[in-house]
């Protein structure tokens, strides 16, 4: 598989920059922002497995990556547990609501799984803000260790661990997509009824993707405590989260593991140039905005969009020309069955 | 009575105040052919649903070589051999061609193996006899109607299946496609499948069918040879209103 090795390559080279960059860079808001971006990169990837692949959306993003960050809070305060630890406990727990949340609903087809998904965010946080042992509605301080060894300051450290899970993310949405299993969540999307009788087991596959993508998004939370130094329910179920989660799939294009990496990539930032040239409240705004003008405009994302202008550009040279490629979209079946050769 | 494929009794199906079928039982044995022809809304593509695990049964009972699969879901139904077409064609539209047949390779054929390239040839083999393997790499999407109407039966056959569930395959058909068509479903019967077809277009079932049930109102009318149907009171009533 030349292509598998080409990826593990990027990988393993990703992964060994992100540790460089941690021993050069000097300017310690280098890694503040990029360990966001970083962020992001997971939970757009996470996303994208049930709401790209299978085309069930989550509109509650924001819950799941705060139960794997008040997972970790809990952990702290109650055992002072290391971050692996956290990290491995808010895989389990984020992915067990995703997978509770997926029983409840997924055996129904349609919106229903986006509706609870909306409900879930907001039953999370009432009850996170009711908590008093991570400090309820006015938050909790809690204190970085000091960095290991190797590592200038723990925000570098944080910045390395957040390089590996995106790193590992992606692997993990990549193998799955051009796997049985991505080929099988794509027939979902397409149509249930005739996946089913292609004997895809749809039930468990929806609930395995739900569970994965859930699990991911509490990974991507697990280390916000202490990357921040402080949590309050506000900021740690940010509609920005939830937005966000969903955005940079779609702008990216949602049909492979790549178009929520350049769409995370591109669009946190983005915000974070903007929240520190013109103002933090503003990048909601251009997420928005730009989500907007990527559904009307390029529906398939950049990823479908590139595809699209290559194509074109190539039907000038190339004499071989496929239906359809004309307006870049498939035709669906036009003709209805007919009575006509009844007897 | 000798061991039958299916064995369907007395299946009845009710959409709210309506009942789409009441009491159907049949039979099909190994390697039969059987069409099944009705005036629309007789319940035909309902019978399939019901047979197929698109849809449930209310009441009555549906064995498949001997395993009692009324309550099971449609895939588990696919993994004992059982595999349909639609009425109107439903690929994976944005599955390639190959993709589309590969997906039953994987998931029925052969379950929980890790095998790619030998999955691969498999659904090109598939693509081939059906006439498709030029289109492979093509989106579904972009198949004209004859194409989607042969890449059904193809991710049909991928499932190896011992009977094979065909809702009007040839509707929207010309007359030489028909005819083509047919030819593909009468040699998947020679490898030992048994099919239940359902069709209107009287040429292509007479020449199909070693056995054919008519449906009116969810109630099997008449049934037997070909020509014994085409003959039935019953029928011709149906049919010519006389």
């Amino acid at each position: 598989m030349r292509g598998g090795n080409r990826f593990l390559a990027a990988a393993v080279l990703a992964i060994i920059t992100a540790v460089a960059l941690a021993q050069v860079v000097q300017n310690e808001y280098f890694f503040f922002a990029s360990y966001v971006v970083l962020q992001f990169v997971v939970l757009a990837t996470a996303w994208n497995i049930l709401g790209g692949y299978a085309g069930y959306v989550n509109f509650g993003s924001g819950a799941f990556f705060a139960v794997g960050a008040y997972t970790a809070v809990a952990l702290i305060k109650a055992i002072d547990a290391p971050l692996i630890l956290q990290l491995v406990a808010a895989f389990v727990l984020s992915g067990l609501l995703g997978f509770g949340v997926g029983a409840l609903t997924l055996r129904l087809r349609g919106i229903f799984f986006s509706i609870a998904t909306v409900a879930v965010a907001v039953i999370c946080e009432t009850a996170v803000v009711n908590w008093r042992f991570v400090g309820g509605s006015r938050g909790l301080a809690i204190l970085q260790p000091a960095a290991p060894l190797w590592f200038e300051s723990y925000t570098r450290f944080l910045f390395v661990v957040m390089a590996l899970i995106a790193v590992l993310a992606v692997a993990l949405a990549r193998y799955i997509q051009i796997s049985w299993i991505g080929r099988g969540l794509r027939a979902i999307r397409d149509d249930e009824d005739a996946a089913e009788c292609a004997g895809v087991p749809t039930l468990k596959l929806k609930l395995a993707a739900a569970a994965l993508s859930g699990a991911l998004m509490g990974v991507a939370g697990a280390p916000f405590p202490l990357y921040m130094s402080f949590i309050e329910p506000t900021s740690a179920f940010s509609l920005n989260y939830a937005v966000s989660a969903l955005a940079m799939p779609i702008i990216g294009g949602t049909s492979s593991w790549v178009g929520p990496v350049i769409g995370a990539v591109l669009l946190a930032s983005v915000q974070q140039i903007v929240t520190v040239t013109v103002s933090s409240e503003l990048n909601v705004l251009v997420v928005g905005v730009l989500l907007v003008g990527f559904v009307v405009a390029a529906p398939e994302g950049l990823l479908g969009l590139t595809a699209r202008l290559a194509r074109r550009s190539g039907l000038a040279r190339a004499s071989i020309r496929t239906p359809g490629d004309d307006t870049g979209q498939h035709p669906r079946v036009a003709e209805a069955p007919t009575d006509a050769g009844r007897p | 009575m000798t061991a039958s494929v299916l064995a369907v009794r007395g299946v009845c199906k009710r959409f709210g105040g309506f009942a789409a079928l009441s009491g159907v039982s049949l039979q099909v044995r190994p390697t039969e052919r059987l069409g099944i022809i009705g005036p629309n809304g007789s319940g035909k593509t309902t019978l399939i649903n019901c047979i197929s695990g698109s849809a449930r049964a209310d009441a009555g009972s549906i064995d498949f070589n001997g395993v009692d699969i009324t309550r099971l879901p449609a895939h588990r139904r696919a993994h004992l051999g059982m595999a349909r077409s639609f009425q109107i064609p439903r690929p994976f539209f944005s599955l390639s061609a190959a993709e589309n047949v590969l997906v039953p390779i994987e998931y029925v054929r052969h379950r929980g193996s890790l095998h790619g390239a030998r999955d691969r040839r498999e659904a090109m083999a598939l693509l081939e006899q059906m006439g498709l393997a030029d289109k492979a790499d093509l989106p579904a999407g972009a198949l004209p109607q004859v194409d989607l109407r042969k890449l059904e039966l193809a991710r049909a056959m991928a499932a190896n299946p011992t009977l094979l569930l065909l809702d009007e395959v040839m509707a929207g058909l010309s007359s030489a496609e028909v005819d083509e068509v047919l030819d593909i479903v009468l040699t998947l019967n020679q490898q030992g499948v048994s099919i239940i077809m359902i069709e209107h277009i009287m040429r292509a079932i007479m020449r199909f069918s070693q056995r054919v049930v008519c449906l009116d109102a969810g109630q099997i009318v008449a049934e037997g040879t070909p020509a014994e149907v085409a003959e039935h009171p019953e029928v011709r009533r149906i049919y010519l209103g006389a």
